[in-house]
């Protein structure tokens, strides 16, 4: 496996691989994700790349109806709109994903607390094309 | 007790503003002579241009929405004040909030004596795909908007997590937008100066016009319910619960407090000012909350001396309907996760116990990201003078407070000002 640096931009070079990484602080034990060279809780530089279970649970969401160009340019609309949340990874730190595989006709159903699992989405086609992170409920 | 480090006060002597709204024949400049027009009005003394000393101009993108980078001293010499200082401030929406406080700074420093404060933003010339691309700069492009996230979308999320955390009731967002366009049907400046109840009521009557079927909207709580009148932006944020896109722009003049009554026989004094930042909507320990907005407002009420309840009246960021209440919250003028109730209360109306947003807030009032800050300031200069009209709230009010936000919470600033008898 790759041993990936602290260079913001690997951030997306695993998630390439469906890796998702961030680091943990060797002093204090907390984790980030992205990584961070310096440990954004006591400030220590010993920190290290780590890779997550990917497991996580859904903190926060929202279901997008006037979406940005990008996601426009994906098919999204009114009609055919998409979720996006922040999840709590089981390691403690959070991060903003698509979320997949709920119910975008009724909002009010999908559940804060939600057990979510990574996933990644590509947008747009050949040379543009790209990887993103996503999660999805693990039932 | 007053914990001030500054070594000395500093005063407001005047404040004024455009209309904010949509302006196509209009660039920053001349929003901003409009604004600084407005400001020399307001001074009641005899006023010298020539005595302002330096330049603070809050703006969030005018490289983006106009193509003109380093507006400070564009703008510095189309008001005639080359060759001071002129300094342009980006904290996105924050920028003149922010740049009240660094201008505060540099006078209780005793750097200066006399500075004018200013706030910008002509966003409508761009398509509003691009202006919604440009505000998206205000997150974090690396690893937010990837995701999907809009700014409307920010909030949303944040008021998913608010509503489960308290069991709120989602339409207490309706309740701070019906109150706010209530108060900025009274305001002259605003974009929308309009009731939601009066846009209902067009509504209705085109609807008879064009021989359409009338809908039968019994109050404005039903008309905002209904998704084709008032249609999702990012669940649960609705059209109605989304400040504008907006042109304005803002100016205020401060001055040291020992010389402010050279321009004015009534200057307000600004008594607390705090300023925090945050890291981007994942990083933080809480999503009901902006701690930075805490942090800020404690900062504030610690160098003022004073407490919540002191506070006479406030002019919170509303960018979106979901902000309000949490800012009623986060400045400690309700308990955490009760101020979705006071909202439906109407606790926060300009009759209830802490009025908030008299001047229609960002939501009526219009939203010029970069002005926004200092047309806070605006309404508090009016109300604590008792020249805000109509709108003006009861009790002789004599402090107010000010809470201008940037982005989703990574910028807020906080300042207090004060009438004195």
């Amino acid at each position: 496996m790759k041993d990936y640096t602290f260079n913001s931009k690997e951030f997306y070079e695993a998630l390439n691989t469906s890796e998702l990484i961030g680091s943990r602080c060797q002093d204090c034990g907390s984790y980030a994700v992205p990584q961070r060279r310096i440990c954004p809780k006591c400030h220590s530089e010993n920190v290290e790349v780590v890779r997550y279970s990917g497991q996580g649970k859904l903190v926060a969401y929202t279901v997008i109806f006037v979406p940005p160009v990008m996601m426009a340019e994906t098919g999204y609309d009114a009609k055919n709109p998409y979720c996006v949340g922040i999840v709590e990874l089981d390691e403690g730190p959070r991060i903003s994903a698509q979320i997949l595989e709920v119910d975008m006709d009724q909002p009010e159903n999908i559940l804060i607390g939600t057990e979510m699992i990574m996933d990644t989405i590509t947008r747009a086609d050949g040379e543009n094309k790209e990887t993103f992170l996503a999660f999805k409920p693990i039932n | 007790m007053r914990r001030s480090k500054w070594s000395r006060g500093v005063a407001l002597v005047g404040a004024g503003m455009s209309k904010f709204g949509v302006f196509n024949d209009l660039t920053s400049r001349d929003l901003f002579v409009e604004a600084y027009l407005d400001l020399k009005k307001s001074i009641d003394k005899d006023f010298d241009p020539d005595s302002i000393e330096a330049f603070y101009l809050g703006n969030f993108s005018s490289d983006q929405f106009e193509k003109q980078a380093h507006l400070a001293p564009i703008i510095a010499s189309w008001v005639g004040l080359s060759p001071i200082s002129s300094v342009r401030v980006e904290d996105a929406c924050a920028s003149s909030g922010v740049a009240l406080r660094q201008a505060a700074l540099s006078i209780a420093s005793g750097e200066y004596d006399v500075v004018l404060v200013g706030g910008v933003e002509k966003m409508t010339d761009l398509p509003i795909a691009q202006v919604t691309e440009a505000l998206a700069t205000a997150a974090d492009t690396q690893f937010e908007i990837p995701a999907g996230f809009t700014f409307p979308g920010f909030y949303a999320a944040m008021a998913t997590a608010y509503l489960a955390e308290y069991q709120a009731e989602r339409e207490a967002f309706f309740h701070v937008s019906i109150k706010n366009h209530e108060n900025g049907a009274l305001n002259e400046k605003a974009q929308f100066g309009k009731t939601i109840l009066d846009i209902m009521e067009s509504k209705k009557a085109r609807a008879v016009q064009k021989g359409r079927i009338v809908p039968e909207w019994k109050n404005e709580l039903e008309f905002l319910r209904d998704t084709k009148a008032n249609p999702n932006i990012a669940w649960p944020m609705t059209l109605f619960d989304c400040s504008p896109v907006s042109d304005g722009g803002s100016a205020v003049l401060l001055a040291a407090e020992d010389i402010a009554n050279e321009f004015s026989d009534s200057p307000l004094y600004l008594i607390g000012s705090g300023q925090a930042s945050d890291g981007a909507l994942p990083d933080r320990h809480t999503l009901t909350h902006l701690p930075a907005a805490e942090i800020a407002g404690k900062q504030a009420y610690e160098m003022a001396g004073l407490t919540p309840g002191n506070i006479d009246l406030a002019e919170v960021h509303d960018c979106f309907t979901v902000a309000e209440i949490m800012a009623t919250e986060d400045l400690g003028f309700f308990q955490k996760g009760e101020g979705w109730k006071a909202a439906m209360d109407r606790k926060t109306s300009r009759f209830g116990v802490m009025p908030i947003n008299t001047s229609g807030g960002l939501k009526s009032k219009g939203h010029p990201v970069g002005a926004s800050g200092l047309g806070q300031v605006n309404e508090i200069w009016k109300q604590l003078h008792g020249s805000a009209g109509e709108r003006q709230i009861s009790g002789n009010p004599h402090i107010g407070l000010a809470h201008n936000v940037g982005g989703s919470g990574q910028t807020c600033v906080v300042n207090i000002f004060e009438r004195r008898e």
